[in-house]
């Protein structure tokens, strides 16, 4: 009796699925969390619980707290989750596709490309017949940076891939090239750009969900999320490609689908996220590592809680990025280098070996 | 059955298979052997359509070439001569991959299974990066058997491809994968393996094809291939074979005729 029920109760040694599960639970509730807070901090004093309390007695909240709370800091932090989660996602997606931890959309060139796009939009969209661009409005911008990061995630995939297998140094250094291409390219048309278009294109650059509005979780939201519904199903592929191309398809992985799968969703996903929120580094690769090394590379987990947990990094980022040197606001991007640039580096040094650089 | 017809592959100008033709029947284990740089896995990387080849692969009355990936993972199951991955995968998590191709999904307990028939049973909460070469291997092979446990499916056999499925091994486990491999051909599936030792192959294969020079010298029993003349020949170097009357054939290099060479 007692050893039977003792068999049932343990999992198969080294099955990690049971141990990603609870992860994934306690990730919902940090996010939960994570949210919270982000509604809660800000330079005004409104404070959540006492909305809370005013709400629950059945008053009308003042117009002010009402303005702060549902467009403000509500769009900010729905633009948060959006951002993080396709960021972080992406960076999975990426280096399941390379089989390689270290590809990220912010370091091989995908952010940049997309980075081109937005510009292109921002400073060549007047040109567009009125028509067109009346009826692409908002989606313009998202919709050039989804092609940018489409075409360079492509470029890069044809350079650094030979026969299913991906240089690490191939990777990096094309990457490096396609982002100098990319930053000539921009520089360019930023001096063509009038005095209009250059602060839309400063603020943009500058990498931040400060100014959040629902126009632009609204532009951004359709792509972001379009892209995550998609992940579930490219899981099992990307697992299977773990073992190299020709392995997957050998245990039945349509290789070539899952290949075009994941490289329009990292194309959508950074796209949306690079065009509202500009360059944001380094998330897409601390979260999916940190992850793997706490329940493993499974892919089936590792893109959902990747979505989670990028999610809460970039909201507790954002938070940091208000509070530093309140009440004045620091871009958020220079608060994920500071936490990503040793991150990563702690990553070079303890895979060298593994890596074979 | 496994049918390949004048099979011709080229690397860019240089041509490597000459018109190969080769056959392998279920219930039966198939080496393929010859020297270094003779072809022979290239010739295993056109039966499984790794590579773009001319000619005509038939595998079960499909031809390979036309035939869906899950169609083929469904039959077949291939061992790559050494696989690297890039995460952290443990030996079980490795292992299930196996399960990926629809026929084993959801067969959970296949995993402990197979790890058990490779000897490595203990070994399911190991990291696959920290094994050794040869540990590698055996746990790629727990894989692929795992896709392919029963050696027949609706009566009709299942394939097992091995590209040097021994070489990374010490004696005692080359003899268990290769029985696990003959194991598989007498329950009625079929075994292709190429092979680097010619006295396993002798021990354990039913069928042999000798490849040199990008062509089939001959296919026939490890008696009627391995003779002194022909293995001579084909590896360059004088070889002996002999058959002790206890056991099956072996072979030895002759070393004297070597000098004389």
């Amino acid at each position: 009796m007692s050893t039977m029920t003792l068999d049932m109760a343990a999992p198969l040694e080294g099955d990690r699925s049971h141990k990603a599960r609870l992860l994934m639970v306690a990730l919902i509730g940090i996010l939960a969390v994570s949210c919270v807070a982000s509604l809660m901090v800000g330079a005004s004093g409104v404070s959540l619980p006492e909305v809370m309390r005013t709400v629950l007695a059945g008053e009308a909240l003042s117009m002010r707290d009402k303005v702060i709370l549902m467009d403000i800091r509500m769009p900010r932090m729905v633009l948060g989750v959006l951002v993080g989660a396709a960021l972080a996602v992406s960076g999975a997606v990426m280096q399941g596709l390379f089989r390689n931890p270290l590809a990220d959309p912010g370091l091989v060139g995908v952010s940049a490309g997309a980075g081109l796009g937005a510009i292109v939009a921002i400073v060549l969209g007047g040109m567009l017949p009125a028509a067109l661009a009346t009826a692409l409005g908002y989606y313009m911008v998202p919709l050039a940076a989804f092609m940018g990061s489409w075409a360079s995630t492509m470029l890069l995939y044809r350079v650094a891939t030979r026969k299913g297998r991906t240089s690490v140094a191939t990777m990096l250094l094309a990457g490096i090239a396609l982002a100098a291409l990319v930053g000539a390219l921009s520089g360019l048309l930023v001096y063509k750009a009038d005095d209009a278009q250059l602060r839309t294109l400063t603020f943009w650059q500058m990498g931040s969900i400060a100014g959040a509005t629902w126009a632009k979780v609204w532009t951004s939201a359709p792509l972001i999320v379009l892209a995550l519904a998609a992940t579930p199903f490219l899981a099992r592929g990307l697992n299977g490609l773990a073992l190299g191309e020709a392995a997957a398809s050998h245990i039945g992985v349509p290789v070539q689908r899952v290949k075009n799968g994941a490289i329009v969703m990292v194309a959508c996903a950074v796209g949306a996220a690079v065009a509202v929120s500009g360059g944001i580094g380094f998330v897409g690769i601390v979260v999916p590592h940190l992850l793997r090394l706490l329940s493993g590379p499974d892919h089936k987990y590792l893109l959902i809680n990747s979505g989670l947990l990028g999610a809460s990094l970039l909201l507790v980022a954002d938070l940091i990025s208000r509070v530093v040197i309140a009440p004045a606001e620091l871009p958020i991007g220079i608060v994920t280098a500071t936490i990503g640039g040793p991150f990563f580096l702690w990553i070079l040094l303890r895979q060298r070996g593994l890596l074979g650089m | 059955m496994l049918k390949a017809t004048n099979i011709n592959l080229s690397y860019g100008k240089r041509q490597i298979l000459h018109g190969v033709d080769f056959a392998a029947q279920s219930g039966e284990f198939t080496a393929i052997v010859g020297p270094n740089g003779s072809g022979k896995t290239t010739l295993m990387k056109a039966l499984i359509g790794e590579e773009e080849y001319s000619g005509e692969v038939i595998l079960e009355g499909r031809n390979i070439a036309t035939a869906k990936t899950w169609e083929l993972a469904a039959v077949r199951g291939v061992l790559p001569q050494a696989t690297a991955l890039a995460f952290p995968f443990t030996v079980a998590e490795v292992v299930r991959l196996g399960l990926t191709s629809g026929v084993s999904a959801g067969r959970e307990n296949l995993v402990g299974m197979a790890l058990e028939r490779v000897g490595l049973a203990t070994y399911a909460g190991r990291l696959y990066q920290e094994l050794s070469g040869g540990e590698q291997q055996r746990v790629q092979l727990a894989r692929v058997l795992t896709q392919v446990w029963e050696p027949t499916a609706h009566g009709k056999p299942r394939w097992l491809f091995l590209d040097e499925p021994v070489s990374a091994l010490d004696i005692g486990h080359q003899l268990v994968v290769m029985q696990i491999a003959q194991d598989f051909a007498r329950a009625g599936g079929g075994v292709v393996a190429v092979m680097h030792d010619l006295n396993l192959t002798a021990m354990f294969c039913d069928s042999v094809a000798l490849i040199s020079q990008g062509q089939l010298m001959r296919q026939g029993t490890p008696s009627e291939v391995f003779c002194d003349e022909l293995l001579s020949q084909a590896y360059h170097c004088a070889v002996r074979v002999n058959t002790p009357p206890a056991s099956g054939t072996f072979l030895l290099p002759h070393a004297a005729s070597l000098a004389a060479e």
